[in-house]
């Protein structure tokens, strides 16, 4: 596959930067989120939450919230307990021998984390809901808390009653024990680095919310949630509250921001959809930003052991790789697979012949963490990267030049990884280039020798991070191989109505990303006809009964490969009704611009808009032919995709207070073919800022008992404008030959690399101080400290 | 109590609690739900409107407070016509938005900061929206936006 340096061709819509479709009801107060529908007659749902990390659950006593204004109902765990087909959902059993302690909406007799339900109650409004939770009184026996990962680990206090240890599963990827023994045993030089995960607070802006309105006589439910998956949310809340799933109908709102953290199936969803079922009345749950801290899933948590074997000359033979993982409390819908969508990813851009990845899932009594944008790809870019500058430091070698001796050359591709996948294409070398001469690397590099010579006060560091990234979640052979319950595919259907118009029906669920846009450009180019004439319907099951919804960065490689599929299916019927009505073969027919045309003899043609009507009329089509222009596909992809690139990240770092600047950064991605540059634009700087978040920002910080300390935007530092600079973008385009569009995704790509560029900043301006290490976040006492560790000799940390 | 504001131009008079949030009187008792609600430690600013032309947070004062002032929220900034508020167009072109919940907020924050400050500089416009948040973005569209919007004319009426 071939590298260009530009957006891509723009024959059509398609490669334009179009301005978005969903933006006028944004802008104008129009759109609708969960918290906005009005529904007559809702009841107020509120949880009364665990202040313990861990206790056994003596008593609840509900008499004096009853008896509260305005209160229905209000019930303890044990109450509901009945209402339950199954524990909540996990998809994920990533080994044969994974445990996974019973997790209810409502706990019964244990709470496992601060934050854990105890009771409901519904009231007539969200203020008396709250009156009378408090009122609720709770006996608690408080237990030992698990609350420090490695400490988790040892198995010294257990995070849950019922299990004898906290260790959920150990999965391990080695294709060949034996080469990387032998990698290490000859290695004239080793890196062995420990990296810490912190955990992260995923904080889309808009708090969840869900709002279920039962239809008591027909049996059926409408359930409206703030959610990425619609499609397996009904499915799951059918399983897990005994309701026949075609009884359920799933709307996705406007959906304020997911970032993974609505890729769930929540107590709370669950909860409204059985009290509704219980109360017959709609009921409806506003989730406040700090118990969003608490009840919402978290990202991240891993400690991360990776070794790297090479030569003197800086060329890696081998890496191995050993984690522990976070699960929190409870495994969650995908809560133990999220390491394993980085595991195989832990070798970065390099070709590295030896490789072996081990992971242990570990619980402790800590709010469930889950995937949270990129899904360990992040933790596996994180922990190569560093470990890359740390072995080009140890060589004596610019980590630039480190990087080029060690990328998978472009004539490579398809490659086939250590770890046992194909990258189907890449430049990595064109991307570092591009990225490198974007920020001026040479001239940055002079700047820096200059301050050093000068002891300036604040040093300036340059942080490079090169990354690929498995998206296009996924091909269903793969998933069974890993154990994932369900499949990768995704469905569409495009069809063209009487006036000509066009209408897409997606399995994705947007949250933001712009796919009305997106798709409507796609299938615009297809049928020759404007985008704004095209309607894309999507995120509510009754109009889009299959999909498998949004995340992982497979909305466009999957999803839209689906829609443009479908299109030119619909574009073969299309033909074969052209040619009954133009007298011809339908190999004689050429498509252009949504008119089919006789070849040799233009004058002879007839438009899509044109069949579309008569298709609909179906007044005279050729024999067999049934009705109307529509056409469906379902994509199962044949491999993940592999976006890649190289950012750089340019810190000033004031040696005197520690305070670390963000100056400048630039970032090459290369996301294959792009349908709308505007909108990866857009992804490429949100996903980067939420990684510089990780790298100097923020951290979900728990206390010794396992008490939440962040649990406000106060205490929380999600960054704001003033703290971060403009970014410098560019592009190499190298298309995908997995999939018709060459298309690759780009949702997670600025999040994966972003963090390591950054932290890779901040040492590269203190190595000359003797600094190696750094943990995340780094906030000005850390780069501080570590100063004054190396200037004492006793090096920064480690 | 008796409350009596206008509201995007229209005078609204309602008995509320004396305890009810202007935010939530917005939203709830004149159902404009454009305006959002993001946080409870009035942090995010997805709540911002104009009080008298300056941006406020909406959850951090009573609607009592608001007794005989001028509010103007995200649905007063379009024309009756439907045509978008100059920063709202600016804010479309330069794909300062994505799922959309801090814009009104963010659109709000920035019609009263640049008529504090009509000719911006980029420092000055992140300086001027550090109180509200965005998870998508990474601000640099809006900044963007913003900056566009104070173009000589683009803010003329
Ligand atoms: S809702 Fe967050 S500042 Fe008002
Ligand atoms: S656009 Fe989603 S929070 Fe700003």
């Amino acid at each position: 596959m071939s590298t260009t340096l530009t957006d891509g061709p723009a024959a059509g819509v398609v490669g334009t930067r179009m301005l978005r479709r969903e933006d006028p009801a944004l802008l104008s107060g129009e759109a609708r989120f969960v918290h906005d529908l009005v529904v007559p007659g809702a009841l107020h749902l509120v949880l009364v939450r665990s202040p313990y990390a861990h206790a056994r659950v003596i008593s609840v006593d509900l008499s004096a919230a009853l008896a509260s204004p305005g209160v229905v109902a209000a019930f303890s765990g044990a109450e509901l307990a009945g209402e339950w087909g199954s524990p909540m959902p996990c998809a994920w059993p990533v080994t044969a021998d994974m445990q996974s302690p019973s997790h209810l909406p409502v706990a019964v007799d244990e709470v496992c984390y601060v934050g854990d339900a105890v009771a409901a109650v519904v009231a007539a409004s969200q203020a008396e809901a709250q009156d009378a939770a408090a009122a609720v009184a709770v006996a608690y026996e408080e237990l030992p808390a698990a609350v420090d990962l490695e400490d988790a680990a040892s198995d010294r206090v257990l995070a849950h009653s019922a299990l004898t240890s906290n260790r959920a599963y150990t999965w391990e990827l080695v294709p060949d024990a034996a080469a990387v023994e032998r990698a290490f045993a000859d290695a004239a030089v080793t890196v062995r680095e420990r990296y810490v995960q912190q955990r992260l607070i995923p904080a889309a802006m808009e708090p969840r919310g869900v709002c279920v309105v039962p239809q008591p006589f027909g049996g059926e439910y409408v359930v409206y949630s703030a959610t990425q998956i619609p499609h397996i949310l009904r499915t799951m809340l059918g399983i897990t509250a005994g309701v026949p799933e075609e009884r359920i109908r799933v709307v996705a709102p406007s959906v304020g921001g997911g970032f993974g953290s609505k890729l769930d199936v929540y107590a709370e969803e669950l909860l409204c959809l059985a009290l509704a079922r219980r109360l017959r009345k709609p009921v409806r749950w506003s989730e406040e930003r700090s118990e969003a801290a608490q009840a919402t899933i978290h990202g991240r948590g891993q400690v991360q052991e990776i070794e790297l074997a090479a030569d003197t000359e800086g060329r890696v033979a081998a890496v191995r790789v050993r984690l522990l993982a976070d699960m929190g409390a409870y495994l969650q819908l995908v809560t133990p697979g999220v390491p394993l969508l980085g595991a195989f990813l832990y070798h970065g851009v390099y070709d590295v012949p030896a490789y072996a990845f081990t992971c242990t899932g570990v619980f402790t009594n800590k709010t469930p963490t889950d995937a949270y944008r990129g899904a360990g790809r992040p933790e596996a870019t994180y922990a190569i990267e560093r470990a890359i500058d740390a072995l080009a430091r140890k060589v004596g070698v610019d980590p630039q030049e480190v990087r080029r001796r060690n990328f998978i050359q472009a004539d490579k591709f398809p490659y086939s990884s250590p770890a046992g996948l194909v990258f189907d294409s890449g430049n990595y070398e064109a991307a570092l280039d591009a990225a490198l001469e974007l920020i001026g690397y040479e001239e940055l590099r002079e700047a820096q020798a200059r301050r050093r010579g000068e002891g300036a006060t604040r040093q300036l560091g340059v942080g490079i991070s090169s990354y690929v990234e498995m998206c296009g979640l996924a091909p269903s052979r793969v998933l069974a191989s890993l154990n994932y319950v369900a499949g990768g595919w995704e469905a569409a259907t495009v069809r063209m109505l009487p006036t000509g118009k066009a209408q897409v029906v997606t399995g994705a669920s947007p949250h933001g990303q712009g796919h009305v846009t997106s798709w409507s450009m796609i299938v615009a180019d297809k049928l020759g006809v404007s985008p704004e004439d095209v309607e894309v319907l999507h995120s509510d099951t009754a109009v889009s009964p299959l999909g498998l919804d949004t995340y992982g960065s497979r909305s466009l490689s999957v999803g839209g490969t689906a829609i443009a599929l479908a299109a030119d299916r619909l574009i073969d019927k299309a033909r074969l009704l052209a040619a009954h009505r133009l007298e011809v073969a339908p190999e004689d027919l050429s498509l252009s611009a949504g008119q089919f045309s006789v070849r040799g003899s233009p004058s002879s043609a007839i438009g899509l808009g044109t069949l579309a009507f008569e298709a609909f009329t179906a007044h005279d089509l050729p024999e067999g032919m049934e009705p109307n222009l529509e056409a469906s596909a379902t994509y199962d992809p044949t491999n993940f995709t592999f976006p890649f690139g190289t950012h750089v990240a340019v810190v000033e770092v004031d040696t005197e207070t520690g305070k670390v600047d963000l100056v400048r950064y630039a970032a090459v991605d290369d996301c294959g073919n792009q349908i709308n540059p505007l909108i990866v634009d857009g992804q490429v700087h949100g996903g980067i800022v939420q990684g510089v978040a990780q790298a100097l920002f923020e951290e979900a910080v728990y206390d010794g008992e396992g008490n939440l300390l962040t649990t406000t935007f106060t205490d929380y530092l999600v960054p704001a404008a003033s703290e971060l600079p403009s970014f410098s973008l560019g592009r190499t385009v190298t298309p995908s030959p997995s999939n018709p569009m060459g298309v690759k995704g780009i949702g997670e790509a600025g999040t994966i690399a972003a963090t390591p560029a950054v932290v890779n900043a901040v040492v590269d301006a203190l190595s000359h101080l003797g600094v190696e290490e750094m943990a995340m976040p780094v906030t000005p006492e850390r780069v501080w400290r570590s100063i004054g560790a190396s200037a004492s000799g006793t090096g920064g940390g480690r | 109590m008796q409350v009596t504001v206008t509201v995007n131009g229209k005078t609204e008079s309602h008995d509320v609690e004396a305890r009810m949030l202007l935010v939530y009187y917005l939203r709830e008792v004149l159902g404009l739900t454009g305006t959002n609600v993001g946080c409870d430690t009035t942090s995010c600013g997805a709540c911002t409107v104009l009080l008298n032309g300056e941006s406020v947070k909406s959850c951090t004062m009573l609607a009592a407070q608001a007794d005989g002032e001028e509010i103007t929220t995200i649905e007063g900034m379009a024309s009756s016509d439907g045509v978008l508020h100059p920063i709202q167009e600016a804010f479309r072109e330069h794909h300062g938005l994505q799922c959309g919940f801090c814009t009104p907020g963010m659109v709000m924050a920035i019609a009263s900061f640049l008529k504090e400050h009509p000719d911006p500089t980029e420092a000055e416009v992140r300086e001027g929206l550090e109180g509200n948040l965005c998870r998508c973005t990474g601000y640099h569209n809006i900044v963007q936006a913003a900056l566009a919007a104070a173009r000589p004319g683009a803010l003329a009426p």
